[in-house]
């Protein structure tokens, strides 16, 4: 059974039925102990980073989250989800869970490619660079794109947990892994079929990854 | 870098796909969930619903459908028609869609567009305008005109000042309609594509004219549109959106290639 995190951040349920169409059983809930019963965590969300983390906190689901993870129980962030795991953002001057070292930064407002200046937020298909050897990004096809939503993006501490690339007038992290935990900036939901490999490879995925 | 984004428009009236020439004369031409499960198998980047029944018997039908499509498709997509209220969208995005679209509910009412933005993220909210071509006078100066319910009523509101405006408001993107090119396949109306493109920070989606894979390339290119609006072309099997694709692939427009 895989545990869909429900703290009021956004519509959850496009993640439950992409698993749905991939016959795994899963759950959206903020009940702690029926995560506890899972035997991953996915941990989505779009909206802002002040009030998700206000959210967390009052539901102290702050806290299992980061048991979770040094549980060793298997944890997929997605878009704010991703975000909120680093020590800050800058959206709002947010503090944030801290789970992974690092920061989350807005793009540039000048931001140029061509001549031309893009449109934030990203929004989109694009391309993301993964570093082939971890077991969730295992198998994808090199030309896959990914659909994104943000004007925020991870900055990780440490470049080794940077599992993903993706160029948006800046070279920015679009997935990160460190031990049982992947976490990816763009919607593997929303993504056809290369995002549903990634989540049939998550719910596969014992959590387990030479770093 | 981002990849231009081809989006089959499905117009639904009572829970069938259905397709009109400027918006007159519509005909059923079949099952939207079918059809939009094909776009995506091509391809698709996106789809856009737009229910043109809009009476409360045919919203409960559209949220159905929207519900059905949501279990079969896994990439993005908009609903639109009828929205009049938060609690409207809500009902939509909750029934699995990603983004919904306001036209004359907006113009008559600016404020649910902030309020959208407030309940669900601008990137929810799709601004839809439906524009024709004046003469140009004072009222209207960049010479395009904001038209409401489904292109019957003139509004006196520049084209141009409305799209900063529902940028301001809380917009995430546009969704730009030309009534004079809707439904001709015979291209896309560029200057008015240019025109809200440049003055916007937001995406622009072109709607309205696609006949040819040749005015596609020309709207995303000279037009300067993020995304290109396709509906006669796709919907008669005249071109399939692979086809479209590789055409602006070999003449440099990317667009996303692997699904």
């Amino acid at each position: 059974m895989i545990g869909i995190v429900d703290y009021r951040a956004g519509n959850l349920t496009s993640v439950a039925r992409a698993l749905d169409y991939l016959n795994e059983p899963s759950v959206i809930t903020q009940d702690f102990h029926r995560l506890d019963g899972a035997s991953h965590i996915i941990f989505p969300g779009v909206g802002a980073a002040g009030q998700a983390m206000a959210n967390l906190r009052q539901g102290g689901l702050d806290h299992h989250l980061q048991r979770w993870v040094q549980e060793g129980k298997p944890v997929l962030g997605i878009c704010l989800g991703t975000q909120v795991i680093f020590d800050h953002s800058d959206e709002g001057d947010t503090p944030c869970l801290g789970i992974l070292p690092g920061t989350v930064r807005r793009f540039p407002a000048d931001l140029e490619s061509e001549g031309r200046r893009l449109k934030i937020p990203h929004m989109g298909w694009n391309r993301v660079v993964f570093r082939q050897d971890h077991p969730v990004f295992a198998g994808l096809p090199e030309t896959a794109e990914f659909y994104f939503v943000h004007a925020f993006y991870p900055a990780p501490a440490d470049e080794r947990w940077a599992v993903g690339w993706t160029d948006y007038g800046v070279r920015f992290c679009s997935a990160v892994a460190r031990g049982n935990l992947v976490a990816v900036q763009f919607h593997p939901e929303k993504s056809g079929r290369p995002g549903l490999a990634i989540l049939d490879n998550f719910c596969r995925w014992e959590g387990t990854h030479a770093q | 870098m981002l990849s231009k984004r081809i989006i089959p428009c499905l117009d639904v009236r009572a829970g069938k796909l259905t397709k009109g020439v400027k918006f007159k004369g519509n005909i059923d031409i079949g099952d939207p969930v079918d059809a939009a499960r094909l776009y995506y198998e091509q391809g698709a980047d996106e789809i856009v619903f737009y229910d043109i029944t809009a009476s409360a018997e045919g919203r409960s039908i559209m949220i159905d459908v929207v519900r059905r499509v949501a279990e079969r498709i896994f990439i993005p997509f908009s609903v639109g028609g009828g929205i009049r209220t938060v609690e409207d969208m809500r009902q939509v995005i909750l029934a699995g869609a990603e983004k919904v679209s306001v036209n004359t509910e907006a113009v008559q009412n600016p404020a649910i567009i902030t309020e959208g933005a407030k309940a669900f993220g601008s990137q929810c909210i799709v601004l839809g305008m439906d524009v024709r071509r004046t003469n140009g006078s004072n009222e209207v100066p960049s010479g395009y005109e904001m038209v409401i319910h489904g292109g019957r009523i003139a509004t006196g509101l520049d084209a141009l000042g409305w799209a900063k405006e529902a940028e301001r408001l809380g917009a995430g993107e546009i969704c730009l309609n030309s009534i004079d090119a809707d439904g001709t396949q015979s291209g896309y109306e560029i200057d008015l594509t240019r025109l809200i493109s440049s003055h916007v920070g937001i995406p622009v989606i072109a709607s309205g004219g696609a006949g040819k894979p040749e005015h596609i390339l020309e709207v995303l290119t000279r037009g300067e549109a993020d995304a290109a609006l396709v509906a006669s072309m796709v919907h008669y099997r005249t071109h399939s959106i692979e086809e479209i694709k590789a055409f602006l692939r070999d003449r440099g427009v990317a667009t996303r290639m692997h699904w």
